[in-house]
């Protein structure tokens, strides 16, 4: 997808201003807040998990090859195919070269995030097959041609009302005066369109919430029960996903999964966890009779051992946005690219550039909520720093910005100098400000007094109270 | 008060530096003189070194980490003789105690003496409960308040309950809490200014649950922040009226609340 990360800003103030997308963005602060905070104190063991979550994919990450080559190996062992792909073009090339090879016009999809970091659909549709989106939120915003705005609640920024009106556009198949007013009318009537679909598609492309080394399985975790019929049902199963889902075991797995769902929806497990193993067996009644990997790096290896090493360990739960504030205030297509809130500040500069997406990380009050929540305990907003500091390494922070902080960090390491300039400054706007105390408006300080007060000091500085105190003047 | 009690043997008074934090030195003294208070009431002898600015954190988080580290060394050398290091403010505090180290780990004429500092430094009414072992004030504060926790002593000093603990023995004072106490006001240093839309937007967020709350006095323990939500609820014309709230603790709220126009 066309980023817009560079116009953040704009694309922030006119979402702000959305009062639609305000309504249902309240959604998310009541809805998936209250609903993990209950999961996780019914679970007493959770924060431990989190830590043994952490280790564990610690341990992967510092193994990566290791576990690369023997998830490679027993793909192969089952009869399935894994395409190494360095990039995002590379991955869609792959995907195009295997639809296309068994002639197929239709394909469906379950939902998958890295499908969208390639613009998948677009590649597939701009080489005439069609492909369907079977989630019911990617169904839904595939109908308005708009990306998700959340990666596990990809129409979260929508209303009821507003998917009615769209099913009513749409669906011209159904009577008119047909109810839709309940959300089980919207989901009833989303299932029975995707069902024909499903059994006429060619190939079925999902993601992967984990691939596991010991027995070259991938699995993912869905409510919906879209992705078994997206994967079992077409004669080709495509797994996309990238390399950086690799666990060492099914054990692993487990533990992991114990902390995934609780961390997302607040649920103790997802409805569907389903571990596909390959192609058809001889002795297996139905299945794919072929499965591919697309195994993605997209700029991950280059994170691997740098200072962004860590976010390599996200599992995509989505618990960060949830809680993030400035993810409440502005919603996820703001953030300009796929991935939205915490993670896509510190993502979405790795992989398509700080010059592009330099706005995302500088857009937090780093007031630490996403690290607090994160199951496998990434330093969001440290992460976040880091790209600040690259900024300013490389000047690409704004010259005013970096002036200013020059001419004070001047100041502020000659404490004399310092103290008898703010003193003087505090005296003149104490002065100015005691009448009302506060001010509407001061020169420079539009971007504070445009929304709200400045509220003036008291005048005399501590030092030059404390001062005074000293010499015998107590105030 | 001291916790001492006349029968023991009174301990050597313990030497506290305050560091005064950029924002209470400029905006509101008042604040540093009510930690002053509350930290000689808990036996302590306080000096300010005036070797002190700033903690460093508007340059921190903005990615320049060589003006932050010059700030680390310069605040580090004012405070390293003291017993203790004390602000009122989570936020400075965290950075002191959080992030000096790692700043300075590649410096070998200066790690070990950030991580001394940063052990014995701390918020003050953390250290007051925590540290000092006080467990109640002698202040009154006729009135309903409502306690906003800031994202840096909550969740990077696990500042919560030491603040309500100490309110609870003022004297006439009744604490009402907001919904989503622990949510950011959206103040985020340079990011409010930086971010003017969304910042607004947090902060009228939040000064929704404090008019919720029915609270007539907001309280806090970080200056930006207190300064954020009075700016707005000023701007809204709402009644409530925000302090530090060591101003409260110490009982001297004399000195109009923040924005509040002078009385004379």
């Amino acid at each position: 997808m066309r980023s817009t990360a560079r116009t953040f800003k704009e694309n922030a103030k006119a979402a702000v201003a959305d009062p639609q997308l305000r309504r249902a963005l309240d959604h998310v602060k009541s809805g998936f807040i209250g609903k993990r905070a209950k999961a996780a104190a019914r679970l007493p063991e959770f924060d431990a998990l989190r830590d043994a979550a952490r280790d564990i994919k610690n341990h992967t990450l510092d193994h990566l090859d290791l576990y690369l080559e023997r998830y490679e190996q027993n793909v192969r062992a089952n009869g399935g195919h894994v395409h190494w792909c360095a990039t995002a073009e590379d991955a869609r090339a792959a995907v195009l070269e295997v639809c296309q090879r068994v002639g197929a016009k239709t394909v469906t999809k379950g939902k998958s995030m890295i499908s969208e970091e390639i613009a998948l659909n677009d590649h597939l549709e701009a080489h005439g097959i069609t492909p369907i989106e079977t989630d019911l939120g990617e169904y839904i915003i595939q109908l308005r041609h708009e990306p998700p705005s959340h990666i596990i609640a990809p129409a979260v920024h929508l209303t009821k009302d507003l998917i009615e009106a769209d099913f009513r556009k749409e669906h011209t198949q159904f009577p008119e005066g047909r109810s839709l007013s309940e959300p089980r009318d919207l989901v009833d009537e989303a299932r029975q369109v995707l069902r024909d679909r499903f059994l006429k598609a060619d190939v079925g492309i999902t993601g992967a919430n984990f691939l596991v080394a010991e027995t070259g399985a991938s699995v993912i975790v869905t409510n919906e029960g879209n992705g078994d019929l997206t994967q079992v049902l077409p004669k080709v199963h495509i797994v996309v996903a990238s390399l950086e889902k690799i666990v060492p075991n099914l054990e692993d797995l487990s533990t992991i999964l114990r902390v995934l769902a609780r961390s997302a929806t607040g649920q103790e497990f997802s409805t569907y966890t389903t571990v596909s193993s390959g192609p058809k067996r001889a002795e297996d009644p139905d299945g794919p009779e072929e499965y591919h990997v697309i195994l993605l790096d997209n700029g991950r290896t280059q994170m691997l051992g740098s200072e962004f090493h860590e976010v390599l360990r996200c599992i995509r739960c989505g618990a960060c946005m949830n809680h993030c504030p400035v993810y409440h205030a502005i919603g996820g297509h703001a953030y300009g690219w796929v991935y939205p809130g915490p993670i896509g500040a510190v993502l979405t500069p790795a992989l398509i550039g700080v010059e592009e997406a330099g706005s995302l990380p500088n857009a937090s009050t780093f007031c630490g909520r996403c690290e607090s929540v994160c199951p496998m305990r990434i330093p969001l907003p440290k992460l976040m720093r880091h790209w600040r500091e690259r900024e300013f390494e490389r000047h690409l922070s704004p010259a005013a910005v970096r002036y200013g902080l020059a001419a004070w960090a001047f100041l502020a390491c000659r404490p004399a100098l310092y103290h008898w300039l703010v003193g003087l400054e505090m005296r003149v706007l104490g002065a100015l400000g005691r009448r009302k105390g506060r001010f509407a408006w001061l020169p420079f300080a539009g971007g504070w007094t445009r929304h709200r007060d400045f509220p003036a000091p008291q005048g005399k500085t501590f030092q030059a109270l404390w001062a005074e105190r000293k010499a015998g003047r107590a105030p | 008060m001291p916790q001492d009690s006349p029968l023991e043997a009174a301990p050597a008074p313990a030497r506290v530096g305050l560091f005064v934090t950029c924002l209470v030195d400029t905006m509101r003294p008042s604040v540093g003189f009510a930690a002053v208070k509350l930290l000689e009431d808990a036996g302590c002898r306080v000096e300010a070194p005036r070797a002190q600015t700033c903690c460093g954190q508007p340059a921190y988080n903005s990615g320049d980490r060589a003006d932050t580290q010059a700030l680390a060394r310069q605040t580090v050398k004012a405070f390293e003789d003291f017993d203790y290091v004390v602000a009122p403010s989570g936020s400075c505090a965290a950075m002191i105690r959080e992030h000096y180290p790692a700043l300075l780990a590649d410096d070998p004429a200066w790690s070990a003496r950030a991580e001394q500092v940063a052990a014995r430094t701390y918020e003050l009414v953390s250290f007051l409960t925590d540290v000092r072992g006080v467990n109640a004030v002698e202040a009154r504060f006729a009135g309903t308040v409502t306690y906003h926790d800031s994202c840096s002593g909550l969740r990077e000093l696990g500042i919560q309950a030491q603040p309500r603990q100490l309110l609870a023995t003022v004297q006439g004072l009744k604490l009402s809490e907001m919904q989503d106490s622990d949510v950011c006001c959206g103040f985020g240093g340079t990011f409010c200014v930086k971010y003017p839309e969304i910042s607004n937007t947090m902060v009228g967020d939040k000064i929704d649950c404090i008019a919720k709350s029915g609270a007539r006095t907001l309280l806090a323990g970080d200056l930006g922040c207190l300064m954020n939500m009075a700016g707005k609820l000023k701007r809204t014309g709402a009644s409530v009226e925000t302090r530090h709230v060591a101003e409260v603790l110490a009982g001297m709220t004399d000195s109009p609340a923040i924005g509040e126009a002078a009385k004379d």
